[in-house]
């Protein structure tokens, strides 16, 4: 999440789904909360009893538009279109949260001068690579900041320091601790009038023409968003993989980051920016991630070319001087101590080249690639269905059959583990199952009450939850397949003690275990994560304990304090108490369930108002105070002003809330840390209808990542053979690519087969009647799917033309209780510069009555329609 | 009615269609599937209440603005849902109707059918105002909600209540839930919603139900009867004619034999 984590600080959710109760008015976008979120929900529902207008803006009206007081249709892939708008309407309209503004954000920073706006030089910023698509983002710092050694954006991975997920934690160790501001937000060259200048042309008349929502309908929404911000009311803004999936979706999330900002709404009550996570623990698996270019707690993986083998360079380049961040060497070394524990020593860097380097992109889509081209031998495939779920799934399915081995762990055979018989491909005559030499070994998992361990949610709250019975037979749980396969491999390569081997060979991997199966206990591995003293394995009670010199070892920083002690479980606890319900489980950091809650008072430390009080000095005390625990140094009076040479907190004066910015305040402005611009910039999708309305010459991202190929093609722009936007959602029912719901009869049954959302308009012009089936296609594959005719999509007018909308959930496979086509291999492969995910939001397809045709001369047609040899 | 009684207010206005009370119902009762056939019916493939889903969310579709959404102020939301469930009739038809006795009243107001006296006459089936009851044609049973009368009696509410994320379904007290219904009644007004409606025909002859429900517009539209009545009513106008009939026949009959005297 580097859009959160650069403006913010953090990459996470910046409130609790409870505090929706709160708000004044909420924004659901690229989310239908209702459907995919149904229980946070009722804190919507909630807010709406007591006046709360929501407003929901989706091209579907699903169930979150019926619970809504306002529903805007939009053409997908405008979504910046529509929060430039906001953001142009607040400015203009005087809107915004002054004093907030002024205090709490960059708004007042000066830029340098040779910096140039995509207003400027038509669609790009200063700072742009045409041969290596990238940005080097030098102009985007602030005036006066020393110049960096930055190199462009041209690495794949995340970590480096344009952008990426390493970038969770915010810019990268620049100093811009001596930058000039101008607190009246005059200076030309500040970020306020450069913002204003950027959104200029984001007008109500644009979003009327681009996205389809009628002016009168967006200025009514846009007077109600902003009118409920300021000192007495909040407002809040939902979203999930609706803004996500987009090939500029970072930025998307970065504009409501400004709008946020600039309203006031950060780090206060009802406020603030609720990212709405998929899965379970979601949130968890980039905490402690699952990704191949962060560590544990948002630190960078070295990366083999940019990253020097010594630890004191890596640690140099990562940490910024002032901000929570100079505390960065105490969580890398406390990380290697607690992975390579007593072999990690000063004289060897800690075990410091023990990691492994990133050595290109190995993020899914990379590595998928890899295996299609057939450079991959094995692959692990948990908790992940690719063969269904994942973009290009017909490609992902053929390049299966290029590996040696694979192993899938799942609770049912998947369409994953059972490609090599069941796939389309075999009955198409794409493969054939005796030519596959794929060995495929099943392991069968245990489900989630039959083992012990924790989810991290949305709202970064870490649950414990205990296991409830035995897994049955040969099924197990997660901890245990890695534990023991841990084992095995450090027993086989402790035989061969190669540099290769030096780290498995060094790695810690004692866990106590329990029961026949030697289970390592949950409770155990937690421990570690919460990190002890290395002297006497005393747990520590916080991050703010850890050491540089190797007599800390912790597993992850920013969750440090769920286990203090061995007996003290906080993840486990259920005893609910106050506004938060502090005491039912554990939030990081330190328990903090409203981010950044010290902008919920005013620079002097007294609340904004008595209405929207959260965190609040009390002078008698000397300390901060409130409804929840303070995001800030408990006893830093609001008047504090650092010294000349302070270092990391204490370089941030009394009234900086964002503690993890060198600055100490909120980014309207990014600097460094997003590959794609240090403001959001409309670009069409990479595959759209329509030109760009603002930038003619530049319709899609500069920097997105096609990765075109002949198994991965495109339409072309304004494609004639695809005149339709193709979109695909969840519905309730399912559960992503449905292994854990097509299979169980009382999900299957309420949606037992695949259906297409198409509008009225649209099936009168196709000639499909409701019910029967319509085949839909694009460059990379075709499905069949029943027409759901119905008035909750809405055709819309575009420029003066009539643009069309088919939307279609993704939960089918062909296994399971109930099956249908894989939308999926719809999807192209492509790659979001920062964060590497694919669009599935804003695609084109065209659409025609009737199922796929199987006979010769009906695919003869086909192939000459889309323009290929038959 | 005692106060004791309990009872479901299901409040139409927060339900936002997720069925995870018709899903919690199922899974704790343990009810079969009703096949896997798509409807093209919204989002809702279950039809209606049956022998195999005793909660069923309705689905009632408007038309959202032309061209453009919005559901605020006035107008009905285009879509709406309500979780429909047995009324648990204090004149229950399928009661009075069963002629095993198979169907009793049970302490907190539950209607229920004991599935191993039912001998399948289906006598309840039609007695029902509501359409609640149904046979199982390969069980040969009727069935439909027990209240969770097995939770209830272990002190707990039901499946369907528990479940429910919005507290769209509440369950408590009868006389409890009627005045939360009211205040619920004028908090919604209150707010500009005029046409919102409490259900629960208590001046007609079923009594009274402990399923009420809190909805927008016209109750018919979410499949609730606007004049439920028990065919109990009916009976007094059958045994009547059935014994004018009677009676006609038997002085007919002695009238002949009066005549074949002469």
């Amino acid at each position: 999440m580097p859009s959160l984590g650069t403006s913010f600080g953090r990459g996470g959710a910046t409130t609790a789904q409870q505090d929706l109760q709160f708000s004044d008015a909420i924004l659901i976008m690229g989310s239908s909360m209702a459907e995919n979120h149904p229980v946070g929900f009722q804190w919507v529902m909630e807010a709406r009893q007591k006046g709360a207008k929501v407003i929901h803006v989706d091209p579907r009206f699903n169930r979150t538009s019926a619970m809504a007081d306002h529903w805007l249709p939009l053409r997908a892939g405008t979504d910046i279109v529509f929060l430039g708008a906001l953001i142009n309407y607040a400015l203009t309209h005087g809107k915004y949260f002054r004093e907030y503004v002024v205090h709490y954000t960059n708004a007042g920073t000066l830029l340098r001068k040779d910096f140039k706006d995509t207003e400027d030089l038509d669609g790009i910023f200063s700072g742009f690579d045409a041969e290596g698509k990238c940005y080097s983002p030098e102009t985007w710092n602030y005036d006066g900041a020393p110049t960096t050694q930055s190199r462009n954006g041209k690495h794949p991975g995340h970590s480096d320091d344009t952008g990426g997920h390493g970038k969770d934690r915010g810019g990268e160790a620049g100093e811009i601790d001596q930058h000039k501001e101008d607190p009246t937000l005059q200076n030309p060259r500040c970020v306020f009038q450069v913002l204003k200048r950027h959104f200029s042309r984001y007008t109500a008349d644009l979003v009327e023409s681009s996205c389809g929502i009628p002016k009168a309908k967006f200025l009514e929404v846009a007077e109600t968003f902003t009118s409920a911000s300021g000192p007495e009311k909040t407002a809040a803004i939902c979203y999930a993989v609706g803004w996500t999936q987009h090939s500029n979706g970072a930025q998307i999330i970065r504009a409501a980051a400004i709008l946020q900002l600039l309203l006031g709404n950060i780090g206060r009550p009802g406020g603030g920016i609720l990212a709405l996570r998929g899965h379970a623990t979601i949130q968890g698996s980039t905490d402690i991630p699952t990704l191949y270019d962060i560590l544990p707690g948002y630190l960078p993986m070295p990366f083999f070319e940019d990253d020097s083998d010594k630890l004191s360079e890596y640690i140099e380049k990562h940490t910024p001087k002032t901000g929570w961040w100079a505390n960065f060497d105490k969580y890398v070394i406390s990380l290697l101590k607690a992975w390579y524990g007593d072999a990690a020593t000063k004289d060897n860097d800690f075990g410091f080249n023990f990691l492994p380097r990133v050595s290109g992109d190995h993020s899914h889509f990379g590595y998928w690639l890899d295996m299609a081209d057939g450079k991959m031998d094995g692959l692990f495939v948990m908790g992940q269905n690719p063969a269904v779920g994942a973009p290009n799934a017909r490609l992902e399915r053929k390049a299966l059959s290029k590996l040696k081995w694979l192993v899938v762990r799942d609770l049912v055979e998947t369409e994953t583990a059972s490609f090599w018989k069941d796939a389309p491909e075999i009955s198409r005559g794409e493969l054939r199952t005796e030519d596959i030499t794929t060995e495929i070994f099943f392991l069968p998992a245990a489900g989630h009450a039959e083992k012990a361990g924790s989810y991290t949610n949305t709202q970064r709250l870490v649950q414990f939850r205990e296991k409830a019975v035995d897994p049955q037979g040969d099924c197990r749980g997660e901890t245990w397949f890695m534990y023991h396969l841990g084992l095995r491999l450090k027993k086989r390569a402790a035989q061969i003690p190669s540099v290769r081997n030096a780290g498995l060979n060094a790695l810690t991997w004692q866990y106590e275990t329990e029961g026949p199966h030697d289970e390592p206990v949950a409770e155990d591995i937690l421990a570690e994560i919460n990190g002890f003293k290395t002297s006497n394995r005393e747990q520590i009670s916080g991050y703010k304990e850890l050491k540089n010199d190797g007599s800390t070892a912790c597993g992850c920083w920013i969750y440090s304090g769920v286990m203090p002690s061995r007996d003290q479980n906080k993840a486990l606890k259920r005893e609910p108490k106050g506004r938060y319900g502090h005491g039912w489980g554990y939030a990081w950091p330190s328990d903090r369930r409203i981010l950044y809650n010290r902008a919920s008072a005013r620079p002097d430390g007294e609340p904004w108002s008595e209405r929207k009080k959260l965190v609040w000095w009390d002078k008698d005390e000397k300390k901060w105070i409130g409804l929840d625990i303070p995001d800030f140094t408990e006893t830093k009076a609001p008047d504090y002003k650092p010294g000349r040479n302070a270092k990391g907190d204490d370089a941030l004066a009394g009234d900086k809330p964002f503690i993890m910015h060198q600055d100490g305040v909120g980014w309207i402005w990014v600097s460094s840390g997003l590959k794609d611009g240090p403001l959001p910039t409309h670009y069409e999708p990479l595959e759209s209808v329509s030109t760009n309305p603002l930038y003619p010459n530049r319709l899609i991202s500069p920097v997105a990542d096609k990765k075109e190929r002949s198994d991965n093609a495109y339409a072309f722009p304004n494609d004639q053979r695809f005149p339709y936007i193709l979109s695909t959602y969840r519905l309730t029912e399912h559960h992503t690519a449905g292994g854990m719901s097509r299979l169980l009869p009382h999900l299957a049954e309420l949606q037992p087969e695949l259906f297409a959302e198409i509008s009225p308009e649209l099936a009168v012009q196709l000639k499909v009647k409701h019910g029967r089936y319509v085949t839909i296609s694009t460059m990379r594959g075709v499905i069949e799917a029943r027409a759901l005719i119905t008035e909750r999509i809405k055709s819309l007018l575009i420029d003066g033309k009539t643009v069309h909308q088919v939307c279609v959930p993704y939960h089918f496979g062909y296994k399971g209780l109930v099956t249908g086509d894989t939308v999926n291999d719809l999807l192209a492969i492509s790659e979001e510069p920062n964060v590497r995910i694919m669009e599935t939001k804003a695609l084109v397809c065209n659409v025609r009555a009737g199922r796929i045709p199987h006979d010769k001369n009906d695919l003869k047609i086909w192939r000459q329609e889309l323009g290929r040899p038959a | 009615m005692s106060t004791d009684t309990t009872a479901f207010l299901t409040d139409s206005t927060l339900c936002i269609g997720c069925k995870a009370c018709e899903v919690a119902c199922k899974e704790w009762n343990q009810l079969p599937d009703d096949g896997f056939k798509w409807s093209g019916n919204s989002y809702d493939n279950t039809g209606a209440l049956g022998h195999s889903t005793w909660r069923h969310v309705k689905f009632v579709e408007g038309t959202p603005e032309a061209g453009i959404g919005g559901n605020s102020g006035e107008q009905l939301p285009a879509w709406s849902f309500s979780s429909d469930v047995c009324k648990h009739c204090e004149i229950a038809g399928c009661l009075d109707a069963c002629p095993t006795g198979a169907i009793v009243r049970m302490e907190f107001g539950a209607v229920y059918i004991q599935p191993d006296v039912c001998n399948g006459c289906s006598y309840c089936v039609v007695s029902c105002p509501f359409g609640v009851v149904q046979r199982n044609v390969d069980d040969g049973r009727a069935f439909k909600c027990t209240f969770c009368s097995d939770r209830q009696r272990a002190g707990l509410e039901p499946a369907c209540a528990k479940a429910c994320p919005t507290e769209s379904i509440k369950f408590g007290k009868l006389d409890e839930l009627t005045a939360e219904a009211e205040s619920r009644l004028q908090a919604l007004k209150a707010r500009g919603i005029h046409d919102a409606v409490i259900y629960n025909p208590t001046e007609t002859s079923v009594g009274g139900i402990h399923s009420l429900f809190l909805l927008r517009g016209d109750p018919s539209s979410f499949n609730l009867p606007p004049q439920p009545e028990a065919p109990v009513i009916y009976m007094k106008k059958g045994w009547t004619s059935a014994a004018i009939a009677a009676g006609s026949m038997l002085a007919l009959a002695l009238m002949s034999f009066m005549g074949a005297r002469r």
